[in-house]
């Protein structure tokens, strides 16, 4: 492939690409994100390649391995373009039948259709089903139209349009204001304004500025950054590619967590070819502006998530959290003008230049602004990978996307959040996506959501995510390491039938002293889940002290109804 | 470099620019208790038992002693119920490793913590680190690091390097809060250079 030199010459490479995808052309587009690769979808790729080619359709049809659409309950995902046909949970030896029926003489294969829980009725178009209805998928949207190894898929679908805009028409200066005036907050959870960051780290002295993006997710039940990465890392580059030139920074890097095989082959391949576009590198498009994009691949480590550590293990140094009182956009890594924003954050910026400030901002809550993508997990009926406007609350998220709970159980909590995270109860349902409302109802606006029903034990749950961090904290500071010594033998206790009178007070005791005296953001926010599950679930954990029951039926040697 | 006021307990207190909240304190005779501080070593903000209560421009905050630099109009509290109850559980939870360390008996007593208040759990150490990062900083021989992570992190010397380095230097040794690290050693020393058990 040849260098673009210009702008004109990615248009001209984008109409040449249009002008060879027939839109009429059958494509079978098959997911092949981590999830549906685990159910199979390997096997369904190759099972397509073989039959076309078998039934003498090799050039009648393309195959499309895509990331992930997000529909992981149904996988492997298949859909059929240019209809839009959507088939659940294909194995290999349903191919022949799709092959015949539905390439050859385009029809449908009822049996194969996604069956709409609620009314029964088989549903034909992945457009018409309720998971995909009620969500607004503008970061998302493109997944199934994408084979993440193809930057020309990318340019098919309007790829790279916002860097020339950038470049064509918008000022450094105009790109921040841009960004600041468009609401974007950081999607990491935190919420900070991402202009306000970009534009600190422009004003900072310095020649040297780095950019980065984390990519790195660590939360039990969370998925959303693997996949997203996965599935359409160009927009992530894109996203950086417009960052970098409105701070003049010429060096990033994408922290990625090395259990993510797939993320790093793919956000790799997405690389070469940015570079060999032109669009990564020296003299980007022509425009004079040099930038490279670096993988930086960490030993999957939790706490790295946390920005100093995240630096600190960048840079090869022990990834541990310390105290300081720069902020990175000053002295970030290696002690330059930094920003680090979370892989959302980045892919939205191609979203905002492309629509503009206007329709970005109409989207969304006063104080939050776009969309939010989750990974909804748990005892729910769809289990996937979701997006929301701001502002949608959590039941639209759990009942009319998520389709409620699996098996027509009863409802208990939304644990949002992860680890850092807390429960919502049924009657706090109505929370809306927001950073500002879930932030005053103690939660963070973490990837995952996980549904959990009766048969979940909260206290059991609790145990869970202190275990994790007990295990994910880099151990040195005080009260971070000890406090989690002491609520895990508390928490067994209480799970075990031993727990005692004064074991609650002491937990809250423990809690408190861990989130006012820890250094980082973990210990800061390990109380959160046993807040949460105190306020709401205490008569829970009174039935583990008090009768020494557990009522869900989950504490090994406790029953449901109590001893005897 | 410039000199700043700061108040510290309602005091006023001079120190120069560059300075920590701890050394202007101590400057002034303001005493705040520390475990993992040592003047020869960079701030490491972990025992956290140097807390106190710091007021920057009407932005209060919890932040180490230890590592916040002082500034011009810094209001500082070393004591609050809130502090001593961190100090309080802080030492409660170390005492439970280490209940004999001077030390930690002296700081019990001011803060009125109970030494029995958590099950003992005698790994002596207390995770302060200052052999280890005086070893690596002031030696810079790092013949002793942290293993492991979480509850599980310890201290560990590396047998090649303890062998070569430790027996003329032993220069962490008084450091230790709980004066336990040279058990430490010397386990790691039987262990790679262990006598010739007796035949039977």
């Amino acid at each position: 492939m040849a260098r673009l030199n210009s702008p004109e010459d990615l248009e001209k490479l984008r109409q040449e690409v249009l002008s060879r995808n027939d839109p009429k052309r059958p494509c079978i587009s098959i997911c092949a994100g981590t999830g549906c690769i685990a159910c199979g979808a390997a096997g369904v790729v190759s099972a397509f390649e073989e039959d076309l080619r078998r039934q003498g359709l090799g050039d009648k049809a393309d195959v499309k391995r895509t990331g992930c659409h997000g529909f992981c309950e149904q996988g492997p995902a298949v859909v059929v373009h240019p209809d839009g046909v959507f088939y659940a949970r294909v194995k290999p030896e349903d191919v022949p039948e799709i092959v015949s029926r539905t390439i050859k003489e385009k029809k449908v294969v009822e049996r194969l259709l996604y069956v709409d829980p609620a009314t029964g009725q088989r549903v034909v178009h992945e457009s018409e089903i309720q998971f995909f209805e009620k969500q607004k998928r503008l970061v998302l949207g493109s997944n199934s139209r994408i084979d993440p190894g193809s930057i020309e898929d990318y340019l098919a679908v309007g790829g790279y349009s916002a860097l020339v805009k950038v470049l064509r028409t918008m000022s450094p200066e105009k790109v921040i204001s841009d960004i600041k005036e468009s609401g974007l907050r950081g999607r990491s959870g935190s919420g900070f304004p991402a202009g306000r960051k970009w534009e600190a780290c422009r004003n900072a002295e310095g020649e040297t500025k780095y950019v980065i993006c984390n990519c790195h997710e660590g939360d039990p039940g969370a998925f959303v950054d693997r996949m997203m990465m996965e599935a359409n890392p160009h927009l992530v580059l894109e996203g950086m590619i417009i960052g970098a030139y409105s701070m003049a920074a010429h060096d990033g890097y994408i922290f990625v967590g090395g259990e993510f095989p797939l993320t790093v082959e793919n956000v790799g391949i997405a690389i070469r070819q940015a570079e060999e576009h032109g669009l990564l590198g020296q003299n980007i498009l022509g425009s004079g502006f040099d930038f490279t994009v670096r993988l930086s691949i960490d030993g999957g480590s939790y706490v790295c998530g946390e920005s100093t550590a995240l630096m600190a293990s960048m840079d090869g140094r022990v990834g541990e959290p310390i105290r300081k009182y720069d902020h990175a956009t000053e002295r970030g890594l290696r002690a330059r003008p930094t920003v680090l924003n979370n892989l959302q954050t980045w892919a939205n910026v191609p979203l905002i230049i492309n629509q503009g400030v206007e329709r970005y901002r109409s989207i969304g809550t006063s104080g939050s602004k776009g969309t939010k993508v989750f990974s909804l997990t748990g005892a729910v009926v769809n289990t996937g990978m979701v997006e929301v406007p701001m502002g949608a609350t959590l039941k639209e998220i759990v009942f009319d996307i998520g389709g409620g709970v699996r098996g027509g159980g009863k409802f208990k909590a939304l644990q949002v959040g992860g680890p850092l995270g807390g429960f919502v109860p049924e009657n706090q349902l109505n929370l809306k996506v927001d950073f500002d409302e879930l932030g005053k109802a103690g939660l963070s606006m973490g990837p995952s959501l996980v549904v959990m029903d009766e048969n979940a034990c909260i206290v059991d749950t609790v145990k869970y995510f202190v275990t994790f961090l007990s295990d994910e904290s880099c151990g040195k500071c005080t009260p971070c390491r000890e406090v989690f010594r002491q609520i895990l033998k508390v928490l067994n206790r209480i799970s075990g039938g031993r727990g005692r009178e004064g074991d609650i007070e002491l937990l809250k005791e423990l809690s408190d002293v861990q989130r006012d005296a820890t250094l980082c953001a973990l210990g800061q926010g390990a109380p959160s889940p046993i807040d949460s599950a105190l306020a709401h679930f205490r008569d829970e954990f009174e039935a583990h002290i008090g009768e020494k029951r557990c009522p869900a039926g989950v504490c090994r040697g406790l029953s449901a109804a109590g001893p005897r | 470099m410039g000199i700043v006021t700061l108040t510290i307990d309602n005091r006023e207190v001079k120190a120069e620019e560059g300075m920590t909240v701890l050394e202007a304190a101590r400057g002034a005779g303001i005493e705040i208790p520390t475990l993992c501080w040592h003047e020869k070593l960079k701030p490491y903000t972990v025992c956290r038992i140097c807390v106190v209560d710091v007021d920057a421009r009407g932005w209060t905050s919890l932040d180490t002693a230890c590592s916040r630099p002082v500034k011009e109009g810094l209001v500082v509290r070393t004591r609050s119920a809130k502090i001593d109850r961190i100090r309080k559980t802080i030492l409660e939870l170390l005492l439970a490793h280490a209940p004999d360390s001077p030390k930690l008996r002296e700081y019990a007593s001011e803060y009125g913590a109970d030494r029995d208040r958590f099950e003992k759990d005698p790994s002596f150490c207390i995770d302060c680190g200052l052999c280890v990062r005086y070893c690596a900083e002031v030696k810079k021989k790092n013949a002793v690091g942290f293993v492991d992570r979480g509850i599980r992190r310890e201290i560990c010397f590396v047998p090649e390097v303890a062998l070569r380095e430790c027996n003329g230097c032993k220069e962490c040794f008084p450091l230790c809060p709980t004066s336990y690290l040279q058990a430490a050693f010397v386990l790691v020393q039987a262990l790679t250079a262990p006598a010739q058990p007796e035949k039977p």
